[in-house]
């Protein structure tokens, strides 16, 4: 009879933090920014139906990037968490810092006690209700690793190199538009490609709308934002 | 193990906010009431309550017009003979293109509507689109069967849902009885303590396919004869500045008809009477 292999706790956190890190580098990438009534997500997702980006709550939004199955299983437990939340107390007790700890426990969990972590990363954000307020971004990685990101945040694939792009470009305050450009710019600094309306799923909680502050900007209104020739995107537009 | 994954196809459970519930916290349900009558009451909607002396909701109604349905309720909560509230609010927006007004029991009718509306967003949320109306309508009459234990000690919630169906293009009404039958209406339907007062000035006043001024003031005005003829039923009160909430649903969706609106149709409906009875 074979002795089961010994394999020092360091070594398996180590492989499996590997493991999920490279699944989640094969996704495609995301950015989130704070421009002037909210918080902008934009994911490079070229399904219509399989979102990337959605809602949970009044003023919560879920952002995932990796495995499809693993993190949609996660949005769905967090719209149960905050509905049930919201129905047995109030709406306003529902907070993105609550939903995110449970995220960081659950992911926490599986990586330690699981066979196969989790190859995601999520995003909580919620909008403040005015714009003195201050809005949350949580961003959750596959081990659980949590920390709060203040005027952008990027996962997948690319994520330190979008990083470095928003760090030099981001300005507060930006309108709708320009954000959303950014946003795109943001998205293609590494690729030699340019995206199209086609190939992006966008959304943003808008602190100015009624109760449910989420809203997808899709095809026309997308389209109208992107097609406006920008500096140094119009050149390549025909790629 | 192979029976493991075939729980996950049964999913239509799993995206309803009320089998959460159950599972998750069945004491936020409607709770089981031992065994006998509670309530002195009839199990007629809006009746006067005596022992237990439950708030209830009168008079409430819904009609079609041109561009959707109006939804209308009076503000006030009657507790046998007195009245519990002089501003409550029947009608509920459940989502974006449908209402819940209530009659009957108001704590019981209230928790329904919440519930109701949790129920509907839980289930946009988690499958990414909404139900159909006659899925909402279903689901309504599916909570009503829940609360029949209560209904036959006397705490019975009748509500009317109305709401826009966004693939027909038109408004529609549906009502209730305390089983959860499900029962759609074509023009018009109201319920409650005052319910059949205001049918009937609906029957005389109603056209097919009407403008919204005309959906506007029909309500209003079925409301006043039914707080004339029904006392658990509240009137404009000009005193305390209280008016009929109505709203209207329509392609655009859920909104109120402004009070001030709702105040000039008041005011239209009780001069025509005051001239009536002028020589």
């Amino acid at each position: 009879m074979p002795l089961p292999y010994y394999v020092s706790p360091e070594q398996m956190m180590k492989d499996k933090a590997e493991y999920a890190r490279k699944g989640i580098a094969r996704g495609r990438s995301l950015v989130a920014l704070e421009y002037q009534d909210g918080v902008l997500l934009v994911a490079e997702n070229p399904s219509r139906l399989l979102h990337k980006i959605s809602e949970i709550y009044d003023r919560i939004a879920f952002a995932g990037v990796g495995k499809y199955n693993e993190f949609e299983n996660l949005r769905i437990a967090g719209v149960r968490h905050a509905d049930l939340k919201g129905y047995s107390y109030c709406r306003e007790d529902v907070t993105a810092k609550a939903l995110a700890n449970a995220y960081s426990q659950a992911l926490g969990n599986i990586f330690t006690e699981g066979i196969k972590p989790f190859e995601v990363e999520v995003l909580v954000v919620e909008v403040a209700d005015d714009a003195n307020g201050k809005n949350e971004m949580y961003h959750i990685l596959y081990d659980g690793y949590i920390e709060d990101e203040r005027n952008y945040a990027a996962m997948g694939g690319q994520a330190e190199e979008i990083r470095r792009f928003l760090k030099e470009q981001y300005r507060e305050g930006l309108a709708l538009p320009e954000a959303l450009r950014l946003g795109v710019r943001a998205l293609t600094v590494t690729q030699n490609k340019t995206l199209t309306d086609r190939d992006l799923e966008v959304a943003v909680l808008d602190r100015h709308r009624e109760r449910r502050k989420f809203r997808r900007i899709v095809e026309g209104e997308l389209r109208a934002v992107l097609g406006r020739p920008d500096a140094g995107d119009g050149a390549r537009s025909m790629g | 193990m192979d029976a493991s994954w075939q729980g996950l196809f049964s999913g239509h459970l799993t995206t309803s906010f009320v089998e959460l519930l159950r599972r998750e916290a069945p004491d936020l349900l409607t709770p089981r009431l031992p065994a006998g009558p509670v309530a002195a009451g009839g199990a007629t909607a809006g009746e006067p309550r005596g022992a237990l002396g439950v708030p209830s909701g009168t008079t409430i109604l819904a009609l079609r017009y041109a561009d959707g349905v109006i939804v209308a309720g009076d503000r006030q909560a009657t507790e046998g003979y007195q009245v519990a509230h002089r501003r409550i609010e029947k009608v509920f927006k459940a989502d974006e293109h449908s209402a819940v007004a209530i009659a009957g029991a108001a704590g019981p009718a209230i928790e329904m509507a919440r519930l109701f509306q949790t129920e509907l967003e839980h289930y946009e949320k988690v499958e990414g689109d909404g139900l159909s109306l006659e899925g909402k309508a279903n689901k309504l009459a599916q909570m009503i069967r829940m609360n029949l234990p209560m209904a036959m000690q006397g705490l019975v919630v009748v509500p009317l849902f109305a709401g826009y169906d966004v693939r027909r293009g038109e408004g529609r009404i549906f009502k209730y009885d305390v089983t959860g039958g499900r029962y759609e209406e074509i023009d018009y339907y109201a319920t409650g303590s005052g319910g059949k007062d205001a049918r009937s000035t609906l029957k005389k006043v109603y056209r097919v396919a009407a403008g919204r001024e005309d959906a506007v003031h029909w309500a209003v005005e079925a409301l006043i004869d039914a707080a004339e003829e029904d006392v658990g039923t509240g009137g404009p009160d000009f005193v305390h500045g209280i008016f009929p909430t109505l709203k209207s649903i329509t392609r655009d969706g859920f909104a109120e008809v402004p009070e001030a609106e709702v105040q000039a149709q008041c005011e239209a409906v009780l001069r025509d009477r005051r001239q009536e009875r002028l020589p």
